[in-house]
């Protein structure tokens, strides 16, 4: 009842607030246009200052509005100067707006709220969709490949919605996640992978996104505080415009990808001359198992593919309700057979507003459902290994129990050989792995301006992000590896992720003229729920179950937060933030942390003495302090407390002639708390020639303590004996530059050149609960093709993480490896492990990006591209070509051509010779677009031919140099894809 | 009446965001919801819980994890299947000796034979490691069922597996932390260092306090231990006690080896049909086993890892029981040449497999170099296979009635009293026509000589994780007194130092525990 009277009376206040004003008008009316192109602008917000009054600018670039004498009028756009006017006489006002190609005045989204570009304190770097790289395929991630400094962005490789892994500066962890928080319209959502989909970010259509907002440093980042150690990515999608005519797009592409190279191995005839010639001296080399084909395996694997992907999308107003809605479908082939995305997206944006602009809603719904085929990436280093001299499918009779395909056997009994490499073909058309993922993301968000206190603003948001996978992987009854017992022949999983997501917060803002100062405070608080309920059922061949399991687990966030942002004169600008998130991650005694941050910006270019320059029109200095959190464990829910683990049916112990389950304690750390990041920033962001030129340059030290590392315990303490703890310091530091030029900006002719450039170093300063010297660090970066438990990379005190550890080879005088033979670094006399030295790693000390976008009269032409130095990669595909594995278990074992130079016998898996400097430029993107007239201007059709990964230039030998982790191991290639596409605006 | 409403506004939002956000701040209490993961408030309810925990305990000698197979792994320092604690006490107490080579290229693993282990090694961190993790499981159990009369086996039993993994750290390590169930657990402390004097004063005093508390001798079910458990761990400690601690204890050596002999025990009359899969049928021999089973017992290591990996080459793998060997572990020629037949004919222990093999190994990684063993077989007496042909249902005789009789022999030749030489004699012999069917080989008493009986045990023991041990004892493991092939990293073999009698505490632990220190010099 109060609660309706309540809302009654607020209408009514409204009423009277919105009726008051309307004295003495005139109606004017005018077009706004474009001032360099002449062309009309649609969707220009047009306001009578200091009041509610306005109104929008229809297609044609017209308005027309009722306003008092004499008032101030405002005309605002994005990307354009906004310019005010005093209203005289004349009932006709025509405006050209300028384009700002700083766009100070643009508005950036930032945690629980925005900022004008020109007021930001924090390292926040926004790309529209008008910078997004062009000519791009199904995964988000793309669109802003190499376009911001620091920010990188590595592919696991070419399978089609193959994962991506995004790195802001480095990474701030070791054991725990390195992951950015990803927050789609407001909504953080978890970054823990969906069962059966490769890559969470292909859920979004790159289509639907208008912004990717990046937040480097903790100013900007803290008020998200206990996730935002490793930075936040914000992506906003596409909304209608109140007043805006309907408008659609429709956009094609057809693509077709290609492997660039492949790794060359021994062919049919060298191999078989091998493995004579060594047959002769040495008895383990069998060349009775050699065969009489020819078999390029590598081209029995992978294919040309083709995709298509159509977007459709309209938007506009409804009775004024502005809408976009969007659909979208994507079927993607991979270059490895068998492999295969389909995709369809459907997303819709409803953002009204009610009682006279002062309650805002925006609805968005977000709906996805991916269809995967996943191919056996086992077969890709198979495809190296095995015998080149053995057909595909062989017809004699004893392989048509698996199927035809050639299978190798032992001699002794004609039965399996359980050791051997499988056929990488069996490994493929054998096998269908595939996966159903639906996805939806709902968020409902209200925003309310107080009618008796308009500076007042209350935000309620509520969102559901929820996806279901099932999925099945049917091997065929015949494939050769599942003759063994206890092999499944039949999976099926299925997953349910559930994130809910309250917050509330109240935005007071006030300019207060008297002091020639803004405030603007904020508070809220905020209730996340993260759940995941997941299931797998197995059976082998003779329908024994194998696997029946259960998961459940969830974990809760909850968190206060506040942030005062403090302008003086629109020159000094303060920003301060905390946030107290509370995990249930934790124990209750460690549960809440305390995350804050402050900055401080100087708009030098506002002070009267630079205020009229024409050639420095911006200057902003800005330094930041911020404490960030970590509590992405990798570790479960539970961490700290401790449980008991009931074991499954095949895994019990037998008292007289019963079996019975075995009940665990589980290892755990009672005491675990939050990693916490502590970063310092400072910027200098400028910009000459009113924007012709500006950019940004940054510096930056982050220093993470309490850092989680998984360290031996001592023994006899717990039920492991590793176990993730707090121990450790690391430090990372880096410089970014950041350049925009418009080299050109004629009517007709336009150049646009970017360019970023980041310096990045991490260390880890301690990693023990005490100090000794005689501690290696932590063995990471597991290889293989040398049996199992070999690690090629430390955590170590004072290198960076994932360093390399490896011997120095020696040479001799033609510069070739001598077998086993090291430099003696303890000078000891013999080769032991304290000749391992601390050597490269995998992280680019220098990293760039740059771009090109150049239009002459209908024709536009862009490029992309990135540079990465002194990144290492560790070869681990050449580490199998040793003459050793010839015949190993009585089966023959097929070689890199490498193997000519190197002519190691033996493993040598530790040394530096598989230690490459991968330093690279590669050209992303090149795409050559020509857009029609088609007589009318609301009607527009692009075409355009693009090439995606076009070069590599590298001295890397492998097949391509970036390499998430370093170690180069099977790795799905990723195809040159050629593009051509048709859009559609009307 | 503007103030009137913000006030009841006011108040209202209040109490909402104290209720509401009370409550969600309670959110922050989780459990697990996963109903095989709980808290101990929530698990331990009842006796099925209690024999579960029992179950770990023995299970922890053979599995590594809790799903199959050796998922959800006990010890993350290494791959779930080579945490086994069997796979690693059978590493460790033959690949150091002439009874075993391993081809694979593992890691570290070939360090074992070369004898050149460090503190760093992978192998020797997750041996020391599994038996540390064992001895706590027990803790824990001691602790959760003190003083509760109905649990009052359980807690006898998990004291007797403790001692029995404090008797590996002692024999591998010579000392290692000590904790008891009076130790916290879940916490960063750091356990005493205890030396192998304490360590075998607490095996003693522990087993002689629960030796009468224990069931008699086979009246326990099936693989659970009894009193000749602790009885042959007390004989073990005893035999090896001049290598523990300086002093000899060759009498209570005897004293304990006539409690198990006349606990009615005897020698299974046809030796191969002790390692077969239906081995569960000779406990008139075996005086403690650990199970395996191919469907319910499933791992990687323990006898999965023993069987499959001493496969391959000409030997069919179906003739083991098994899908395919992995061909990794075969013999040196020194233990071949421990018989004089090796066609198994006259000795029926020379379960020796040289088809297709040379006798010598030029190259430790060919497999095909060196003759093979074939003891452990999943096929049961009457020739049928076992239950699962990646997953052996064949046990492991970790302690076995043969062994007490040697024991006795080696005790009453080192000057124990309580026996006779004659009676030596007579057991010798007794294994001796069990070997060979007849009385062809049977000894006399001045055949019965202390190299006799090592070369005896390992004719008798060989792949039963005794021989690292036994060499130690003879003082042959290191050294140049004795030498076989690889032994040292040489084709020929060659001399080793003498702290590889014992294995280091690993660099993890002296780095993670400031109160361990190595014991000896060279690590």
């Amino acid at each position: 009842m109060i609660l309706i009277n309540l809302k009654t009376l607020l209408m009514l206040l409204g009423l009277m607030v919105s009726t008051i004003s309307y004295a003495q008008e005139v109606s004017l009316s005018g077009s706004v246009t474009d001032s360099s192109t002449g062309e009309p602008l649609p969707g220009v917000t047009i306001v009578e200052k200091e009041t509610t009054n306005g109104t929008i600018t229809n297609f044609d670039g017209n308005y027309t509005i009722r306003i008092s004498k004499g008032a101030l009028i405002q005309f605002s756009y994005v990307g354009y100067r906004t310019i005010e006017q005093q209203v005289g006489e004349s009932a006709v006002l025509n405006i050209a707006l300028e384009e700002d190609l700083e766009q100070l005045d643009e508005v950036v989204v930032i945690g629980y709220g925005q900022v004008k570009k020109g007021d930001a304190t924090g390292s926040v770097i926004a790309i529209g969709a008008d910078d997004f790289n062009k000519g791009t395929t199904s995964s988000p991630q793309d669109l802003i490949l190499g376009k911001v400094a620091g920010v990188q962005i590595t592919t696991e490789g070419g399978a089609p919605g193959s994962s991506a892994t995004i790195r802001i500066r480095g990474g701030s962890s070791m054991s725990a996640s390195n992951d950015p928080l990803i927050v789609i319209d407001g909504m953080p959502v978890d970054n823990r992978s969906i069962s059966g989909m490769s890559n969470m970010l292909t859920s979004i259509n790159p289509a639907d996104i208008e912004t990717f907002t990046v937040l480097k440093d903790a100013s900007a980042t803290a008020i998200y505080g206990s996730r935002a150690s490793n930075g936040v990515i914000m992506i906003t999608t596409k909304k209608g415009k109140a007043g805006q005519d309907l408008k659609w797009n429709v956009d094609y592409q057809f693509t077709v990808g290609q492997i660039k190279k492949t790794i060359d191995v021994l062919n049919a005839e060298e191999f078989t001359a091998l493995v004579q010639e060594r047959a002769e001296t040495h008895s383990s080399v069998d060349p009775t198992l050699l065969g009489t084909s020819a078999t390029n395996w590598q081209d029995e694997i992978f294919q040309t593919s083709t995709g298509h992907d159509l977007n459709v999308g309209a938007s506009g107003s409804v009775k004024n309700i502005p809408f976009r809605a969007s659909f979208g479908y994507t079927d993607q082939e991979g270059i490895l057979k068998t492999s295969d995305m389909k995709r369809y997206t459907g997303m819709l944006n409803l953002n009204p507003s009610f009682l006279d602009d002062h309650l805002k809603v925006n609805l968005g719904l977000k709906g996805m459902l991916i269809d995967n085929r996943f191919a056996d990436k086992g077969a890709i280093g198979n495809a190296l290994r095995f015998d080149p001299t053995k057909p595909v499918m062989d017809p004699d009779s004893k392989y048509d129990k698996y199927g035809g395909y050639y299978t190798w056997l032992m001699k002794s009994d004609g039965s399996r050989n359980v050791n051997a490499t499988r056929n990488p073909v069996a490994q493929l058309e054998q096998r269908a792995d595939e996966s159903d993922v639906s996805r939806i993301i709902g968020d409902l968000q209200l925003n309310y301006k107080f009618h008796f206190l308009p500076e007042l603003n209350a935000t309620v948001k509520t969102g559901v992000d929820y996806s279901e996978s099932d999925g099945t992987i049917i091997t065929d009854p015949l494939a050769s590896w599942t003759q063994a017992a206890s092999v499944g022949i039949y999976r099926e999983y299925s997953q349910e992720k559930r994130n809910e997501l309250f917050d509330f917060y109240l935005n007071y803002q006030k300019d207060l003229p008297t002091i020639e100062s803004n405030l603007d405070v904020m508070a809220g608080y905020e209730w996340q729920h993260f759940r995941i309920k997941s299931d797998a059922f197995e059976v082998d061949k003779d329908d024994k179950e194998l696997e029946n399991s259960k998961d459940d687990t969830e974990n809760y966030l909850v968190s206060f937060f506040g942030r005062l942002n403090y302008s003086l004169m629109d020159k000094y600008l303060f920003t301060a933030t905390i946030r107290k998130d509370g995990s249930s991650r934790f124990h209750k005694d460690n549960r809440w942390g305390t995350f804050p941050s402050l900055a401080l910006a100087w708009r030098i270019s506002e002070e009267s003495f630079l205020k009229n320059s024409k050639a420095l029109s911006n200057l902003k200095l800005r330094l930041g302090y911020g404490i960030t959190g970590q509590q992405e464990l990798n570790s479960g829910d539970y961490p700290y407390l401790g449980t008991y683990r009931l074991s499954d049916n095949r895994t019990q112990y037998q008292f007289g002639d019963k079996f019975y389950p075995l009940l665990r304690p589980n290892g755990y750390d009672a005491s675990l708390e939050w990693e916490e990041t502590t970063t310092y920033n400072i910027g200098l962001d400028f910009g000459f020639l009113e924007g012709r030129l500006s950019g940004s340059i940054e510096a930056y030290k982050r220093k993470t303590e309490n850092l989680l590392n998984t360290v031996p315990v001592p023994a006899g303490t717990n039920f492991t004996d590793r176990l993730l703890t707090n121990v450790g310091d690391l430090e990372n530091e880096g410089v970014e530059l950041t350049l925009d030029a418009m080299v050109i900006n004629k009517k007709d002719f336009t150049w646009q050149l970017g360019y970023n450039l980041a310096w990045n170093q991490n260390k880890v300063t301690k990693l023990t609960s005490y100090d000794d010297p005689a501690y290696k660090g932590v063995e990471v970066g597991g290889i293989s093709g040398v049996g199992v438990g070999n690690y090629i990379q430390v955590h170590a005190i004072g290198h960076p993480i994932y360093t390399f550890y490896v011997y120095e080879q020696v040479y001799d005088l033609e510069g070739k490896p001598i077998e086993g033979v090291y430099v003696d670094r303890s000078g000891d006399g013999a080769i032991t492990l304290d000749d391992k030295y601390y050597s490269k790693d995998p992280a680019a000390d220098v990293t760039m990006g740059f771009s090109s976008n150049f239009t002459y009269k209908n024709f536009d032409l862009g490029f992309n591209g990135r540079i990465s130095l002194g990144n290492y990669v560790y070869n681990n595909v050449i580490v199998g070509a040793r003459y050793q594995e010839l015949t190993v278990n009585q089966y023959l074992t097929n070689m890199p051509s490498e193997i000519k130079y190197s002519k190691f016998e033996t493993a040598q898996q530790y040394s530096d010779y598989f230690l490459e400097d991968a330093s690279f430029l590669r050209l992303d993107n090149a795409t050559l677009g020509y857009t029609f007239n088609i007589g009318k201007d609301w009607m527009k059709l692009r075409c355009y031919a693009t090439v995606q990964n076009v070069f590599v230039v590298t001295d890397y030998k492998g097949l391509d140099p970036e390499i998430q982790g370093g170690i180069d191991n099977d790795v799905y290639p990723r195809p040159r894809t050629f593009m051509l596409g048709v859009n559609f605006n009307f | 009446m503007k103030n009137k409403y913000t006030y009841l506004k006011g108040s209202m939002l209040a109490a909402f965001m104290f209720l509401f956000l009370g409550g969600c701040v309670n959110d922050l209490n989780t459990v697990p919801l996963d109903e095989d993961i709980q808290t101990e408030e929530k698990v331990l309810t009842g006796e099925e819980a209690y024999k579960q925990l029992l179950a770990k305990c023995y299970a922890g000698f053979i599995i590594g994890g809790q799903t199959a197979v050796d998922g959800e792994p006990d010890i993350s320092s290494i791959n779930g299947g080579f945490s086994s604690y069997l796979r690693l006490l059978w590493n460790h107490q033959e690949l150091p000796t002439e009874e075993a080579i391993c081809a694979w290229n593992d890691g570290n693993l070939r360090d074992l034979h070369d004898m050149d282990w460090n503190s760093s090694n992978e192998f020797v961190t997750a041996m020391y490691y599994r038996i540390n993790l064992e001895i706590t499981y027990c803790n824990n159990l001691i602790r959760l069922t003190k003083d509760q009369a109905e649990y009052e086996d359980y807690n006898i039993e998990a004291r007797m597996l403790r001692a029995l993994s404090y008797w590996h750290l002692l024999d591998m390590f010579r000392t290692g932390p000590f904790v008891t169930e009076d130790d916290p657990i879940g916490t960063f402390f750091f356990p005493e260092q205890a030396t192998a004097q304490q360590l075998f004063d607490f095996i003693e005093t522990e087993l002689k306090a629960i030796e009468e508390l224990l069931p008699a001798p086979m009246a326990n079910e099936y693989g659970r231990t009894d009193q000749a458990v602790a009885w042959m761990v007390l004989a073990k400690l005893y035999l090896n006690a001049k290598v523990y601690t300086g002093a000899e204890k060759y009498t209570e050596c005897i004293t304990y080896c006539n409690k198990i002999i006349s606990a009615g025990y005897s020698l299974e009359p046809n030796y191969a049909y002790l390692f077969l899969a239906d081995n569960h049928l000779r406990t008139n021999e075996i005086i403690f086993p650990i199970c395996a089973d191919g469907e319910s017992t499933q791992t990687w290591g323990g006898m999965t890892f023993i069987i499959h990996s001493s496969v391959g080459g000409a030997m069919p793998a179906s003739e083991s029981g098994i899908d395919g060997g992995w061909e990794g572990n075969r013999t040196t020629s020194a233990f071949v040449d421990k018989f004089s037949d090796i066609s198994g004919n006259t000795d029926h222990r020379a379960l020796i497999f040289s088809t297709g093999q040379t006798k010598e190994i030029a190259d430790i990684f060919t497999f095909k170099q060196g003759y093979m063993i074939r003891k452990f077989r999943n096929i049961t007496s009457t020739g049928a296979a076992g239950s699962n042909t990646s997953h052996p249902d064949t046990d492991f005789p970790l302690f076995r009635y043969a062994d007490v009789l040697l024991m006795y022999a080696e005790a009453v030749l080192c000057g124990g009293t309580g026996g006779s030489a004659s009676t030596a004699l007579e057991y010798m012999n007794d294994l001796r026509e069990r070997a060979y069917g007849n009385t062809n080989g049977n000894i006399t008493s001045g055949q019965l000589t202390l190299d006799f009986i090592l070369d005896e045990r390992a004719r008798e023991l060989f792949w039963e994780c005794h021989r690292r041990t036994d060499l130690i004892r003879f003082g042959k493991l290191t050294g140049n007194a004795y030498l076989w092939p690889w032994k040292g990293a040489q084709a020929a073999g060659a001399s080793t130092d003498e702290r590889f009698n014992v294995f280091p505490i690993p660099a993890s632990d002296i780095n993670a525990n400031p109160n361990l220190q190595q014991i000896v010099s060279g690590y």
